[in-house]
């Protein structure tokens, strides 16, 4: 599906193209909203007392920047809808009620402006290099000048930019902070797509724009993915065994998550691909899932620490255990989303002739176990802290969205029609070239 | 009635029990009739697999291939009948001694012991490796409040290494396993004569058996034994029939299955390539046997004692000959039904006298004549002598490892019998023979409640009757076999 703004017809005027890749990302974009909002409400109003206005506002703004940046089919288009998200994430982020919130947005919009600068100056030079912004005709022009050194600078500009805003270690130092402090619901938010779109646009341009036959060969790209996906997974998931904020803990986790779904695109096949695109989906639903199970523990007991919610679950079951549910996904269990994105990365990574792969996956999976299960411990096995009062079962306002969003964890476990189809289609689309 | 209702049964039951929680008459009620629905809903499928069409089902299909799907076999069906049956007995057992030891949380308790018991019958009944994975996971978390139920340090730290030990080689090793099948093969189901040959190269198939067998962490092979004596802090109805019956034996069950349907028996002789695996079962017998004898803690020396039987099933299993395979499965009843006799009387012993260590128990067999009855009738029965059901396993066993030549398992097998005799029977002897130490012990018979005793004579006759009328199970056991060769 194209559309023309003005009925210019691209490349001169601006284009929003629709296809098998960012309509995917779209739904997942808006499902998560709209799946997160009604939980939202109650949240929100215990954690932003006043000027509610300005704040659903903002969030407002930023779901239209995630979307703009996921339909426009215009280069430079995607710049100014990346500053637009990111500039009200920053202010969401720093609605969080502890003071160090503004300290944690002020880091993320430094990290953020250089990485969406990088990103700038990239386009810049495609700009330069081609006269035109329009991502189709960009695919169809690169070619003629694929070895000036000013297109390779673009590429590198391009992927270290977004690199940053997609926490792809080791630039991810902004986001334990900004996701521990944000309040729940923009964490949740966050967490389920900001880096998604990230990681979509540079699909985007790695394979629409550059093609991948130019990415891969002009530099080591593929080389460079997967030593910085593993490096991810590993670090991520080791810093989490040993996090006690649950906040950061997650946080940590998403690092890694981050790492698998890079894993997939760096194997440069369709299979590899898919399974990237397809953790992407999965990695959003879980993370919606554990990030809201974090923000009715924080509704009720006012801490996500470990030692604050020890025993807290024979108190709250019905949270804690949505929390575990979620986590079994996250971990990647049969029959939950979780395992169908890990195992459609471990066969790619057979496919693609790199079997050592799997001894990481399994051993970040482990690593992802112990992390969960300290806080299934904590909070079954645990006595509750002396003196802590005694919270009552969460308010079903945030309990019936929450739930809903693990069952969401485990309806796409078991019916993979929606995701797997759709990445598979998705990586299809970007393998081919087509854009 | 379709096999995943039969394992729907004891999950429903265990809502019902949590929901009932401390209601103890309405609880226990509850326990009785999931145990019995259980037990006949297992029952119901026997017909189906003696007239050779075990009934099959396919529940959803995750990815194309992937499926959840169930079919009844007769290798199932033996496993699943002994988990059935023997929950019964020790559903008899348990809701007496968890009374009689002031236990809380009972609840949480028949719920969770409800829950393996479905998830093991998700094993016996599953057609492929990923339905069995995903059952043999579920079997390993609802254990763990079992094994943690008394909530001490102790107990916690126990089931701690209990479930590490069984996820992260289920996990780090099976999973790996079946991955691998799945990318060589291009299926997960069991198909008699496997889906392993053709599909890997020989010379990498002994690694993939090393990753079966060891990441079947339930099987207990050395060196993957640490959580079975860990376990031994759960109450000992746990003991007794998750830890000598539902959980170990799903554990070599997984192994049996891998071994027929996924390698392939002939496969498995004619490459030899599960033989050095085999050694390492025939160590490890000889090394727990071994170990067993130092202890003097009675359920320590009985954890022991089952990492050295479980291997004697590995063992089979891998030999592959029809005879051993014969063996190796007659292993998984005999065992059970001695051992979880051994458990309960060890839990007895604990109930009526409070003692544990077999140091202690000097005497006690003129007090507990019919629980030390039980126990040495057992104890013949694990030893392997005639008149007793562990006969017919030892001897498959034996004669499949002469048939395929291998003098070491032999050997190994031999050694274990005699160790046996020394590490075993020596408990009922120093009970039923030697003078009590403990001069204050009032004279005259003190046995544990009745429902306990009853259980332990239960499975005791069982071992008996096993050896005279063994037809049923050999009936079984010979449609697993080739039907070229008998094995009678």
């Amino acid at each position: 599906m194209s559309y023309h703004f003005g009925n210019w017809p691209p490349p001169f005027g601006i284009e929003y193209r629709v296809d098998a890749v960012n309509a995917l990302l779209a739904l997942l974009i808006s499902g998560v909203a709209l799946f997160l909002l009604p939980w939202a409400k109650t949240s929100v109003n215990l954690e932003i007392p006043e000027r509610q206005g300005p704040f659903y506002a903002l969030f407002l703004l930023a779901l239209s920047g995630l979307m703009g940046i996921t339909l426009t089919g215009d280069a430079f288009n995607v710049f100014v809808f990346l500053e637009i998200s990111s500039l009200s994430t920053y202010a969401l982020i720093a609605h969080g009620q502890d003071r160090r919130a503004l300290k944690a947005a002020f880091r993320y919009l430094i990290m953020g402006t250089i990485g969406a600068t990088f990103f700038l100056i990239g386009i810049g030079f495609l700009y330069a290099m081609t006269g035109t912004l329009n991502m189709a005709d960009l695919a169809e022009r690169l070619p003629e000048v694929r070895d000036s050194n000013v297109v390779h600078a673009a590429l590198a500009f391009i992927v270290v930019g977004l690199g940053l805003k997609l926490a792809l270690f080791p630039l991810h130092l902004w986001l334990p902070n900004a996701y521990a402090f944000a309040p729940n619901f923009i964490t949740a938010f966050l967490a389920a797509t900001a880096t998604k779109v990230a990681l979509y646009v540079m699909l985007r341009f790695i394979f629409t724009v550059f093609s991948p036959e130019f990415s891969f060969t002009a530099m080591p790209l593929a080389a460079v993915l997967m030593t910085l996906a593993i490096a991810g997974m590993v670090a991520g998931s080791w810093v989490a065994m040993f996090e006690v904020n649950l906040k950061r803990l997650l946080a940590y986790s998403s690092v890694a998550q981050v790492g698998y779904m890079v894993l997939g695109v760096s194997l440069v096949t369709a299979a590899g691909v898919a399974a990237g695109i397809l953790h992407l989906f999965n990695h959003a639903l879980m993370k919606a899932a554990l990030f809201a199970a974090l923000g009715t523990i924080y509704y009720q007991i006012g801490s996500v620490r470990l030692t604050e919610i020890a025993g807290m679950g024979r108190h709250m079951p019905w949270t804690f255990t949505a929390f575990a549910l979620a986590g079994l996904s996250l971990i990647g269990v049969p029959l939950t989303a979780g395992f169908t994105s890990k195992w459609y990365l471990v066969i790619a990574a057979l496919d693609a002739g790199q079997p050592w792969l799997i001894v990481i996956i399994m051993a970040t999976s482990l690593l992802a176990i112990y992390y969960i299960w300290r806080v299934v411990e904590a909070a079954w096995f645990h006595d509750t802290p002396e003196g802590a009062a005694l919270p009552n079962e969460a308010p079903l306002s945030l309990l019936v969205p929450l739930w809903v969003l693990v069952a969401l964890n485990f309806y796409f476990g078991l019916d993979t029609r929606l995701n797997v189809g759709g990445a598979e289609a998705a990586a299809r689309t970007l393998i081919g070239g087509a854009p | 009635m379709s096999p995943f209702s039969v394992v729907l049964i004891p999950f429903v039951g265990a809502i019902l029990i949590a929901l009932a929680g401390k209601r103890d008459r309405l609880r226990d009620g509850i326990g009785w009739a999931t145990a019995i629905a259980f037990f006949l809903a297992v029952l119901g499928q026997l017909g189906p697999v003696l007239d050779g069409a075990g009934r099959e089902q396919l529940l959803l299909e995750i990815l194309p291939g992937l499926e959840i799907a169930f079919a009844v076999e007769p290798l199932g069906m033996i496993f699943a009948l002994v988990a059935s049956s023997l929950w019964l007995v020790a559903t008899l057992y348990a809701q007496s001694y968890m009374k009689a030891g002031g236990y809380s949380h009972l609840g949480r308790f028949f719920a969770s012991y409800a829950i393996a018991l479905g998830a093991a019958a998700g094993v016996a009944f599953s057609a492929n490796l990923l339905t069995m994975f995903i059952f043999y996971e579920v079997l390993s978390l609802s254990t763990y409040p079992l094994v943690a139920h008394s909530g001490t340090e102790n107990a916690r730290r126990g089931a701690r290494v209990y479930l590490g030990y069984l996820l992260a080689t289920s996990i780090g090793l099976f999973l790996v396993a079946i991955i691998w099948t799945w990318h060589a093969a291009g299926t997960l189901d069991f198909r008699p004569g496997g889906i392993i040959e053709g599909n890997i190269d020989p010379t990498w198939v002994p690694l993939l058996v090393a990753l079966f067998m060891f990441g079947i962490g339930k099987a207990a092979l050395m060196p993957v034994h640490r959580w079975l004596p860990s376990a031994m802090v759960a109450p000992a109805p746990v003991s007794a029939l998750l830890h000598a019956v539902a959980v170990v034996k799903a554990g070599v069950f997984c192994v049996v299955k891998v071994a027929v349907f996924v390698f392939g028996t002939d496969f498995l002789v004619s490459t030899g390539s599960g033989i050095w695996v085999s050694w390492v079962a025939a160590f490890t017998i000889v090394a727990a046997s071994l170990i067993a004898l130092t202890l003097d803690d009675l359920k320590a020396r009985l954890a022991y004692s089952t990492i050295a039987q479980l291997s004697y099933v590995v063992l089979g299993a891998l030999v592959a000959t029809p005879l051993a395979i014969a063996g190796a499965t007659l292993q998984i009843v005999m065992h059970a039904f001695a051992k979880i006799t051994l458990f309960f009387g060890a839990g007895a012993i604990q109930t009526a006298h409070d003692k544990k260590k077999i140091s202690q128990l000097d005497g006690l067999g003129r007090a507990m004549p019919l629980t030390f009855g039980a126990f040495t009738i057992a104890t013949l029965s694990i030893i392997g002598l005639p008149l007793f059901g562990g006969m017919w396993a030892k001897w498959y066993l034996l004669s499949g490892s002469i048939d395929a030549g291998q003098w070491v398992l032999v050997g190994a097998l031999l050694t274990s019998s005699v160790l046996n005799i020394v590490y075993l029977l020596v408990i009922p002897a120093r009970a039923f023979f030697l003078p009590s130490r403990d001069e204050t012990a009032p004279a005259g018979i003190r046995e544990a409640p009745w429902p306990m005793v009853a259980a332990m004579l239960i499975t005791a006759t069982c071992c008996v009757v096993l050896f005279f009328r063994p037809e049923p199970i050999f009936t079984l056991v010979e449609m697993l076999l080739p039907a070229s060769e008998g094995f009678q």
